[in-house]
């Protein structure tokens, strides 16, 4: 029995935006499993719900004429895993989606509430930095565009406003086209499970195929916010692929990261992986990309 | 048919399509809801409550305090009553306390018409606290200037403590007793975990006719009727418990949970249905764990691995209550000198202390999966240093035939840990792949691990041992089966069943078990543990089925004027004992005995067994594992258990068993820990953040068998129910040491504790930002 104070269901977004500006209390909820874990804790017991469940504008993925890729914020995890557009586009992406915890949440836990809920842990959220994706909401003022990397302001904390909806999550045509990437998610268990670190590297080579055109790497948990390796995706523009590469982007991601020591992994372990699944991720990127790691 | 065969469970159908009964689907519309305040302290005292915010929630009915409940202390562990109440269990808790001892303690209990205001209360419950620094740490808790936690029943934090030498002289005597002596010195340690069954504890209660009825989701439901009276100061029959089908238990329900406190709340509340289900993550932070046991143990051995000596220095954590208490290690410590002969001498010592952690209880094989990562660490590093087989060095020194433990007298009736051995050295593969991976390099490294392990059956001649079945034969000729022994998951109705079927000469389909035990009914029992109840309930059903047969017969040799002893049963019929010729249905004697105007007789018998044998179960794991250096990942391949079981009743529950052991051992090998805060707060009391192996993080599971028949089992048959999960954690390890060549000591092999270890032996380089 969950502490339920209010319950709204919107029957449109315009319904919910006009439904959460009429009561500041309220919160969103999607699929709910974010929403109701902390409901059952009690952090939000005796809340007040907005819910945008099952509404047919916020699902589903399209590509446009211009070749950007529409997702809907309402899409569920386990469609956009199996979705024919992104995994012919952005298969790091739909692969990265099948990674969240097991069938059931990727049945009912949505892209927009994974991104929404601002933690650094999100399983999309890498992959979409790396993307240089776009946030679209739409509010009592309008609908806004956001760049995936100013959305995030702290842990939990985003810009989207209280009265504010993600309503999709666009991907444009250059920041995909003739890339090759890999999302490598690291978790103690093989399912049900939340990322020890999540790193998305993306590779574009030259024409010749020897070196780099363009490299994105992207983590989650390896700062309070999912974050770009920017300095050293500067830093290997053009460089061949050899066998120092992996070694210098290694470090270089090592000089850009934040890890922080908890209980669930302490900064030195988490760096390890930032070592190495840089390695690893970067390496199968090239291949992806058409390229050759092991020269 | 009868025992030996792998007939379906007879609660397949009804588990598998939902029509089983649990506790929550028995509840009657319409209870009140009990929660419990919990303490955010580990160590201190409730000084007082402000109330009135909690009792101003619409829908609370009342609030018990520690100050309102009876000045009555009690024991809440699953054994047998000791009529010498000095030597039995310690009694050190109320049904709500005053004194905290750990994180989460029962303080007040909040009744309300419905969880949301039961739960809406107890957070708004304001307690003022007189609070102590948390000891959390057997080292800190044995520290001489250590506040004692319960010194009404202990003057210092020692709960418990037991020592053995067997043999001649001291092990330090024996360090010169003769040349060229090789020694092994360790610290090895296991950690905390918990059962994790499906069903969260779960009761309801309500009184009739002045009588509390407690439904509850427990293994041992004649202990609980009888701690529930001494913990609120009545007779014992003024108590009834029921237990319906449960979802699993593995020794957490194995103890008196919240049953009293469910009891007092209806009794308090003029016999009104009360329910009291407890939250996975009060099941985790607030029931039972598994004791985490750290040892110090040496090993002397001549250079071709015989072993000379060895002692085993072991301190065992108990948490805040005394629950099974040293029962524990003293069986983790009594396990180390039975697996291995030393020719001079074996020391043991086991040392319980009270701390401020969750409170420790049984869990699946009752303190020896620790004593054997322990035991099987302290050897694989012996085999490493001798440069030996570790499976040469292990069959040098196991266990001999014909073997008596000179402390409590167990005999291994019958010993089939060599069987064991050879039959998975081959189906493994292990001397082709030991030497296959005796020289791995690079990154990515493989390696096979091995241990073994023993293990008693039942609990004789430290507790009482004593089981009742009673039978009774219906018109049809079929027979009701009812047993004090409980269904927990593990088939017991089955295998009872079989049995029955077995011994009266009836086909399964006439044998029906009453699932359900009812203290005001079913024969009395203790319950489901100690990987008893095939062996002692089974001896019961054994006896109970003769006398039924005989009855049966008695009647065919009045009916087909014969002598009984010229005739049997078997598959539903009364047969020629030579022969075996059909004579007469059973089904038509069984009415005939019913009806008959010249000769009715109800058909029915009723045992007692006083069980005073005990025999030792052996087996082993073979485990091969990938790990991956530069992620601090093993990844298990494969993973063998070998059992010498005995006869198996049930060759393909027997399977099922041994997976779900193994399973069980992976978790504890590699992901499982309970993890607490400086403050003694649990940091992962949930299933995101304790590790348990999912379904995609474990290989096929293999199981196989030597069948020996133990003389003194029913049907041959001895221990199964514990043992799957002893062996799979050492051997894992010690596959992690062929692979790598470091030594992990401590449970469990975590990524980070992995990663750490290599960086350590240089198999990874430290890295970081530049500065």
């Amino acid at each position: 029995m969950y502490d339920i104070e209010k319950f709204y269901q919107a029957r449109s977004v315009a319904d919910a935006v006009r439904a959460l500006r009429a009561d500041e209390r309220a919160i969103v909820i999607a699929g709910g499993s974010d929403v109701l874990i902390e409901i059952r804790d009690g952090k939000l017991a005796g809340c007040s719900l907005v819910s945008i469940h099952g509404l047919a504008e916020l699902e589903g993925v399209e590509r446009t004429a211009e070749g950007e890729i529409v997702i809907r914020a309402g899409t569920s995890f386990s469609r956009i895993a199996n979705d024919p557009i992104l995994l012919r586009t952005v298969p790091m992406l739909a692969y990265a989606a099948d990674q969240v915890g097991g069938p059931q949440i990727r049945n009912i836990g949505t892209i927009g509430g994974n991104v929404c809920n601002g933690v650094t842990s999100a399983d999309s959220a890498s992959s979409l930095w790396a993307l240089n994706a776009t946030l679209e909401l739409t509010g009592g003022e309008g609908t806004r565009l956001v760049p995936i990397r100013e959305f995030y302001t702290g842990p939990g904390k985003t810009v989207r406003r209280h009265d504010e909806i993600l309503t999709a999550i666009r991907i444009a045509r250059a920041d995909y086209e003739g890339f090759g990437g890999c999302y490598l998610k690291y978790g103690k268990r093989n399912a049900m499970e939340i990322a020890t670190l999540g790193c998305a590297a993306m590779v574009r080579l030259t024409p010749d195929q020897k070196a780099i055109a363009e490299l994105r790497l992207a983590y989650g948990v390896a700062a309070p916010t999912p974050m770009r390796c920017t300095a050293t995706e500067e830093a290997v523009r053009g460089a061949a692929i050899t066998p120092e590469l992996l070694d210098r982007i290694a470090q270089g991601a090592l000089n850009e990261v934040k890890p922080r020591s908890s209980w669930r992994a302490s900064r030195e372990f988490r760096l390890q992986l930032v070592s190495e699944m840089s390695r690893r991720a970067v390496r199968q990127a090239i291949v992806n990309a058409g390229g050759e790691a092991d020269v | 048919m009868g025992v030996r065969d792998s007939i379906k469970r007879v609660d397949a159908y009804e588990k598998v399509t939902g029509a089983a009964k649990y506790t929550a689907d028995l509840m009657p519309a319409g209870a009140l809801v009990a929660k419990v305040v919990r303490s955010t302290i580990a160590n201190g005292k409730v000084v007082q409550f402000d109330l009135s915010e909690a009792l101003a929630v619409p829908g609370v009915v009342k609030i018990f305090t520690c100050f309102d409940v009876p000045d009555i202390e009690f024991a809440t562990a699953g054994h047998p009553y000791v009529l010498d109440k000095a030597k039995g269990d310690v009694y050190d808790r109320r049904l709500l306390n005053e004194r905290v001892r750990v994180y989460g303690d029962d303080i007040a209990a909040v009744v309300a018409v419905d969880e949301v205001a039961a739960a809406r209360a107890a957070r708004l419950v304001k307690v003022e606290y007189e609070e102590y620094a948390p000891i959390l740490s057997v080292e800190a808790a044995l520290a001489p200037d250590a506040m004692p936690l319960h010194p009404g029943v202990r003057d210092t934090n020692l709960l418990g403590q037991s020592s053995y030498r067997i043999g001649e002289g001291t092990y330090e005597e024996a360090k010169h007793s003769e040349p060229g002596l090789v020694e092994v010195t360790g610290e090895y340690g296991t950690q905390t975990v918990q059962h994790c069954h499906m069903e969260t504890p779960q009761s309801y209660a309500y009184m009739e006719n002045d009588r509390i009825v407690v439904v509850t989701s427990t293994q041992i439901p004649h202990i609980v009727r009888r701690v529930v009276g001494q913990a609120l100061g009545i007779p014992w029959a003024r108590v009834r418990v029921i237990k319906p089908y449960i979802g699993g238990g593995f020794g957490n329900k194995q103890d008196v949970l919240y049953e009293p406190l469910n009891a007092f709340l209806t009794q308090q509340l003029g016999g009104r249905l009360v329910k009291l289900e407890l939250t996975r993550e009060e099941t985790m932070a607030c029931t039972r764990v598994r004791h985490a046991i750290h040892a110090k143990v040496k090993a002397l051995a001549r250079p071709d691995g015989t072993l000379i000596a060895r002692k085993l220095e072991a301190y065992s954590d108990q948490g805040g209550y005394a629950s099974h208490g040293h029962s524990i290690c003293a069986n983790c410590v009594t396990m180390f000198k039975q697996l291995y002969h030393d020719q001079r001498v074996t020391e043991g010592d086991g040392y319980t202390a009270y701390t401020n952690h969750a409170t420790a209880g049984a869990m699946r094989a009752y303190g020896i999966p620790q004593s054997d990562f322990i035991t099987e660490c302290l050897m694989e590093d012996l085999a490493d240093k001798l440069g030996m087989d570790p499976l040469e060095l292990r069959l040098k020194n196991c266990m001999p035939q014909g073997y008596v433990d000179p402390s409590t007298g167990i005999h291994a009736y019958s010993n089939g840990i060599r069987e064991c051995v050879a039959k998975g050295r081959a189906l493994f593969g292990w001397d082709e792949k030991r030497a296959r991976y005796a020289h791995e390099t690079g990154d990515i490294r493989r390696g096979v691990g091995f241990a073994m392990f023993d293990y008693k059956t039942g609990v004789y001649p430290i507790s009482l041992e004593v089981s009742n079945c009673r039978m009774f034969m219906n018109e049809d000729g079929s027979v009701s089966l009812q047993m004090g022994a409980t269904e927990i998951g593990q088939g017991a109705d089955t295998v009872f069943t079989q049995m029955a079927a077995e011994t009266v000469g009836l086909t399964e389909g006439n044998v029906h078990i009453v699932s359900t035990q009812d203290t005001d009914v079913s024969p009395f029992d203790l319950g489901a543990y100690g990987s008893r109840q095939t062996y002692v309930c089974g001896m019961a059903v054994k006896r109970t089925g003769e006398i039924l047969k005989g009855k049966v017969l008695d009647y065919a040799s009045y009916k087909l004027k014969k002598p009984a002893e010229e005739l049997d049963t078997e598959a539903d019929w009364v047969v020629r004992r030579a022969g075996r010729e059909k004579l007469l249905p059973i089904a038509d004697l069984a009415l005939e005995a019913q009806y008959s105007r010249d000769r009715a007789e109800r058909l029915f018998a009723e045992a007692s067994i006083d069980c005073h044998e005990n025999t030792i179960s052996t087996g082993c794991t073979f485990a091969e594992v990938e790990v991956d250096i530069p992620m601090g990942r093993v990844t298990v391949l494969r993973i063998l258990n070998v059992h010498d079981s005995g006869i198996l009743i049930n060759p393909k529950l027997a399977e099922g068993q041994v997976h779900g052991g193994i399973s069980m051992g992976l978790g504890y090998a590699l992901s499982e820990e309970l993890l607490y805060d400086e403050k003694g707060r649990p940091r992962n009391d949930n299933l995101l953040d304790y590790k348990l192996p999912t379904a995609m993080d474990q290989p096929d599971l293999e199981a196989a068998f030597v069948e020996l028949c133990d003389p003194s089992g029913p049907f041959g048959n001895k221990a199964l129910g514990e043992p799957p999960t002893i062996s799979p954690a050492p051997a894992i390890r010690n596959a992690v040491l062929q692979a790598t060549g470091v030594h992990f000591n401590t449970l469990p092999l975590s990524p980070q504790k992995l990663v750490e270890g290599f960086v350590q032996a240089g198999l990874i380089k430290e890295v970081g930002p530049n500065v």
